[in-house]
């Protein structure tokens, strides 16, 4: 299934979004949050979260700011 | 004491942490800042990638309140879900929270700030709205829930100091008690002087510092200006006059 994952390409078999994380290497404590198709997923509804083909998924984490 | 959203911050100076050389240069300058808060941001982390990770904990070593932001932003829908990706990530409910309107100015877009100030104050933000120093969108923005105010000095970045100084000086008048902070276009301390001397509660400073010669340095002497400014806000500054009066005594001069 192809998912877009931070505006690139990814041919997945996850269909959650927790199981997207597993398979892209995501380290299971990384300080990150998700969003899908503009939406927030909070990190407890990761693994209820389905995902369809062509799903786009950002994944966020902690920089610098003003 | 100033309280934002119940909490007396340690110093008025709020820091961004953007743009420095290196990270030992960011967090020389939060501490020779004595900065009562970071404002901090999120982007993209690909898998394997501990930039994120090394960030957080150079901040939490600062052991500074964060401030996450939402720049970037141009819609309520990019905004309102930026904010709670930032309330996951950071463990804070406080959001400086920018829509920006137009792309050379950055300016705010105030309708669009209003309604995502909205709801975030409806889920649960406690919310620092960047704003232009408009009194109107400032009331309704009060209205939406928010108790602090974020004005613009100039544009993000710009250095260009208190653009609007009558703007600036009305928005302290109308809202005398809303914790108030000027937030960018600062470039040099008698900029952050100034803001305070008119009364706002604190100022927000990113490039002035970050891209000083002498960060550090600079973020001292910013520390400073702020102190000087508060102090003379606080010892009531004389009234300008248009016409010179002699400050010696005239009784008793001599005619010669």
């Amino acid at each position: 299934m192809q998912i877009m994952v931070n505006d690139n390409h990814h041919d997945v078999t996850a269909t959650t979004l927790a199981a997207l994380l597993e398979e892209l290497g995501y380290d299971a404590k990384a300080r990150i949050a998700t969003a899908v198709e503009g939406a927030f997923v909070p990190a407890g509804r990761r693994a209820a979260q389905p995902l369809r083909e062509g799903a786009r998924v950002e994944i966020l984490a902690p920089m610098q700011g003003g | 004491m100033t309280l934002f959203y119940g909490t007396a911050l340690t110093s008025r100076l709020m820091l961004g942490t953007a743009q420095y050389p290196s990270p030992e240069i960011l967090s020389d300058a939060v501490r020779r800042a004595g900065a009562g808060v970071v404002t901090v941001s999120l982007r993209r982390e690909a898998a394997g990638s501990r930039a994120g990770e090394a960030f957080w904990n150079l901040i939490r070593e600062l052991d500074v309140p964060v401030l996450p932001n939402t720049a970037g932003c141009h819609t309520v829908r990019e905004a309102v879900t930026t904010a709670q990706m930032a309330r996951e990530v950071f463990g804070t409910d406080w959001i400086k929270l920018e829509v920006i309107g137009e792309s050379d100015t950055l300016q705010p877009d105030m309708f669009a700030l209003v309604e995502a100030a909205r709801i975030l104050v409806e889920d649960g933000f406690r919310v620092f709205p960047y704003m232009t120093e408009d009194l109107v969108g400032a009331e309704r923005l009060l209205r939406a829930g928010c108790e602090v105010l974020m004005p613009w000095g100039a544009p993000i970045g710009s250095g260009k100091g208190l653009n609007n100084l009558f703007g600036l000086r009305a928005l302290r008048a109308h809202f005398p008690d809303v914790p108030m902070v000027v937030d960018a276009g600062i470039g040099v301390p008698s900029h952050a002087a100034q803001a305070m001397e008119l009364g706002y509660d604190a100022v927000l400073i990113n490039t002035a510092v970050a891209k000083a010669g002498n960060p550090a340095e600079m973020a001292r002497a910013f520390a400073l200006a702020v102190e000087a400014g508060r102090m003379a806000y606080v010892a009531d500054p004389m009234e300008e006059r248009d016409m010179a009066v002699p400050s010696t005594p005239v009784i008793g001069q001599a005619v010669l």
